[in-house]
C-alpha cells in the first residue's frame, strides 16, 4: 500500500487543485473485450464529480477497481492518496461505497445494519448510537428504522445504502447509479440527500441520466467503451456540448413535403444539423435557439407542411454523448425524435 | 483481523434469525432421539411386517446397536446438512453483493471467512450436542446407561467429521458464485472421502476413520486409536480454510 505525502495534484484541465482520486492509463480487460482503455481521471477533492456514460462504458468497472472489488489489468489510481488494491484496509477505511443495486440483510432492520456497519469502522457504545441515529435522521429512515429491511421499498433501501455509505464519514464516497432504479419521488429525495453531501465529502456518482447529473454534480467526465471523451466542469461541459434542440412532427401522408422541408430547413444559417427519426420526425439542432423558433416555423409555413407538434426539447446525455462521438442516424432517433440510449455492445 | 468481533455476531445472529440453528437443532434432535429407538424396535418391527408367513431370526438389541444406529444416521442426515450450511454461506454473499458491502468497510477478508467457518461450527456443535444428549437419553431408557466422557469425546469426533464436509463445501463456496457449485464439490468430496474410508490402510487417515473410535469411546470399550484420523480431520478442516483464504483474498467481487 502506498499513501500519497500530499493530495496535490494537476487535473487534466490545467486545473490545480486537490485531488481526491486520481486514475492514470488505467486499463481493463475481461478477454477479449475492454472495459477500460487507459483511463485518466482527476477527481477534485470536495466535488460532486459525475461519472456519465451509457450502459457499457465503464462507470462501473471504474468505481468497482477505485473501491477495490476489482483489480486493472494495467494503470494506477489513488483513491484519498491510498493506492487502489483487492483487501486494502486502509483505501477502506476512506471511503465510502453504494452498489448499483444495493443488497443488504433481509433478516436485518435498519438500525441494526447501521450498528453492524458501525462496528465493522471501529464505533461502539455512545457513539455508536449517536452517528447511527444521525445517520437515521439524515436519511428520513427514522421511523422505519426498526423495520425489516426485506421490507424496505427501493427509495428506502438506496437511502439505507446511503446511510451506510457516510457511516464512516469517509473523504471520498461512490455511488453508483444511485438513483437509476427509482421513482421520481424516491430520485428526488435521494439526488437531495447526495447534493446535502457537497462540501462534507468528495462525491462521485455514476449515471446515464444527464438530468440527475446537472441537479447535483459540479464536474462531469464521459466515458465511452472504456475510454474518457470529455471532462469538465457541468456549465462548460453543456455549453461546449449541447445544443439547442427542436423536435418537428409532421401530420403523416406528406412525405414529399417533408422532404423538401428537411433540404430547407438544412440551408437555414441558424440550423447546424436535422436528422429524421420515425414517422417523420425531425429532429433539429440550431444555433440559437431565440432565432430558431421564428425562422424554422416560416420554413414550415412556406413549405406548406401540416404540424402536429413542435416544441423545444431538453437535450440529454446521450445528445451530449452523440454529439460527441458522431452525429445521430436514424436508428439512434426512438419514435418520438429523441435519442435512444445505446446498449452494450451496440 | 480486523473485524472479526463483528463479523461474527453478525453470523451468529443470522444462524437465530433466519431460523438456520432452530431447525438444523431440531432435525439433529429428532436424529438423536429416533436413533436408540430404531435400534431397540427394528427387529420387533420387521417381525410385525413379516409376520407369521417367514421364520426371521434378529439377535436382541444392544446398547452398541444404538450407538451404532446414532453413528449412522448423524454420519448420513448430519452429513448433508454440513453441506447445506457450507454451500451458500460465501457463494449467496457474493451473488447477492452482501459479500462487496461488507468488504469495501476497513475488514479483512480473513475476518469475513473466520466469522462465517466458526458460526457453521457452532450451529454444527449445537446440533451434534443436542443430538448426542437426546441420544444419550434414550439409549439410558431403552437400555443402559453410556459413559458420559466417553460419549462427549465421540460427540467431539462426530462434529469434526461434519465439520470437515462443511469446511469441504466452504472451500467450493468461496471458488464459485454458485452455491450449487459448492454443494457439487462437497457432495463429491463426502462420496470420495467415504469410499477412502472404508479402505483398510487409508482409511485412518481421512475424517471418518474416527468413527471407529468414536463408537469406542461412546461403548467405553477399547478400539482403534484416534490420533491418525484426528489428525488427518483437523488438518483438512485447516487446509480448507486456508485454500479459502488463499483464493478469496485475491478475488474479486
Amino acid at each position: 500500500m502506498t499513501a500519497v505525502a500530499s493530495l496535490g495534484g494537476t487535473s487534466s484541465d490545467g486545473t490545480s487543485s486537490a485531488l481526491a482520486v486520481q486514475a492514470r492509463g488505467l486499463t481493463r480487460r475481461f478477454g477479449s473485450i475492454l472495459a477500460l482503455d487507459g483511463l485518466d481521471l482527476d477527481v477534485p477533492a470536495g466535488s460532486i464529480f459525475g461519472l456519465l456514460g451509457p450502459n457499457g462504458a465503464g462507470k462501473t468497472t471504474t468505481i468497482r477497481i477505485l473501491t477495490g472489488l476489482a483489480r486493472q489489468t494495467s494503470g494506477t489510481a489513488t483513491v484519498a492518496g491510498v493506492e487502489v488494491g483487492l483487501d486494502r484496509t486502509e483505501l477502506r477505511r476512506r471511503l465510502g461505497y453504494l452498489d448499483q443495486d444495493p443488497r443488504f440483510y433481509g433478516w436485518m432492520r435498519g438500525r441494526e445494519l447501521l450498528e453492524f456497519v458501525g462496528r465493522l469502522i471501529g464505533l461502539d457504545g455512545r457513539d455508536l448510537r449517536d452517528r447511527v441515529a444521525t445517520m437515521l435522521d439524515r436519511t428520513g429512515l427514522t421511523s422505519a428504522a426498526d423495520r425489516r429491511i426485506g421490507g424496505y421499498s427501493g427509495g428506502m433501501r438506496q437511502r439505507l445504502g446511503i446511510a451506510q455509505a457516510l457511516l464512516n464519514q469517509p473523504t471520498v464516497v461512490f455511488l453508483d447509479e444511485p438513483v437509476s432504479s427509482l421513482d421520481p419521488e424516491g430520485r428526488r429525495d435521494v439526488l437531495e440527500l447526495i447534493a446535502g453531501l457537497r462540501g462534507e465529502a468528495t462525491v462521485v456518482i455514476s449515471t446515464h441520466v444527464l438530468s440527475d447529473v446537472e441537479r447535483v454534480c459540479d464536474r462531469v467526465a464521459i466515458l465511452d467503451r472504456g475510454r474518457l471523451i470529455a471532462e469538465a466542469g457541468l456549465e462548460r461541459l453543456l455549453a461546449d456540448h449541447v445544443r439547442p434542440l427542436f423536435l418537428l412532427a409532421p401530420e403523416p401522408g406528406q412525405d414529399a413535403a417533408v422532404a423538401k422541408l428537411t433540404a430547407r430547413l438544412r440551408a437555414l444559417p441558424i440550423v447546424t444539423e436535422v436528422a429524421a427519426g420515425p414517422d417523420s420526425v425531425l429532429r433539429i439542432a440550431v444555433s440559437d435557439p431565440a432565432a430558431a423558433s421564428a425562422d424554422l416555423l416560416a420554413a414550415v409555413v412556406d413549405v406548406g407542411v401540416r404540424v402536429a407538434s413542435f416544441e423545444r426539447i431538453r437535450p440529454t446525455l446521450e445528445d451530449v454523448f452523440l454529439e460527441l462521438v458522431g452525429h445521430p442516424t436514424a436508428a439512434d432517433l426512438d419514435g418520438r425524435g429523441f435519442v435512444r440510449p445505446r446498449e452494450v455492445g451496440e | 483481523m480486523a473485524g472479526l468481533v463483528p463479523l461474527l455476531r453478525k453470523e451468529l445472529v443470522e444462524q437465530w434469525r433466519t431460523l438456520r440453528l432452530p431447525v438444523i437443532a431440531t432435525v439433529f434432535l429428532l436424529v438423536g432421539l429416533s436413533s436408540p429407538l430404531l435400534a431397540r424396535f427394528t427387529p420387533e418391527l420387521i417381525k410385525a411386517v413379516a409376520g407369521d408367513q417367514f421364520q426371521i431370526v434378529l439377535p436382541p438389541p444392544t446398547v452398541a446397536d444404538a450407538v451404532d444406529q446414532l453413528a449412522k444416521n448423524l454420519g448420513q442426515f448430519g452429513g448433508l446438512i454440513a453441506i447445506l450450511l457450507g454451500m451458500g454461506a460465501v457463494a449467496t454473499e457474493k451473488e447477492r453483493g452482501t459479500a462487496a458491502l461488507i468488504l469495501t468497510k476497513p475488514v479483512s477478508r480473513a475476518a469475513f471467512l473466520v466469522a462465517k467457518l466458526v458460526a457453521i461450527g457452532v450451529t454444527l456443535a449445537v446440533s451434534v450436542a443436542i443430538a448426542t444428549a437426546g441420544a444419550w437419553f434414550y439409549t439410558l431408557v431403552l437400555f443402559e446407561p453410556l459413559p458420559i466422557g466417553g460419549v462427549v469425546a465421540a460427540a467431539i469426533f462426530q462434529w469434526l467429521i461434519l465439520a470437515a464436509w462443511a469446511a469441504l463445501t466452504f472451500v467450493g463456496s468461496t471458488l464459485t458464485r454458485s452455491s450449487l457449485a459448492a454443494a457439487g464439490l462437497g457432495i463429491v468430496a463426502f462420496i470420495v472421502i467415504g469410499i477412502l474410508g472404508a479402505l483398510p490402510t487409508v482409511g485412518r487417515f481421512v475424517p471418518t476413520g474416527l468413527g471407529g473410535a468414536a463408537r469406542a469411546l461412546a461403548l467405553g470399550i477399547d478400539g482403534p486409536s484416534a490420533v491418525e484420523p484426528l489428525v488427518a480431520t483437523v488438518i483438512l478442516i485447516l487446509g480448507s480454510a486456508l485454500v479459502a483464504w488463499l483464493a478469496f483474498r485475491r478475488q474479486e467481487l
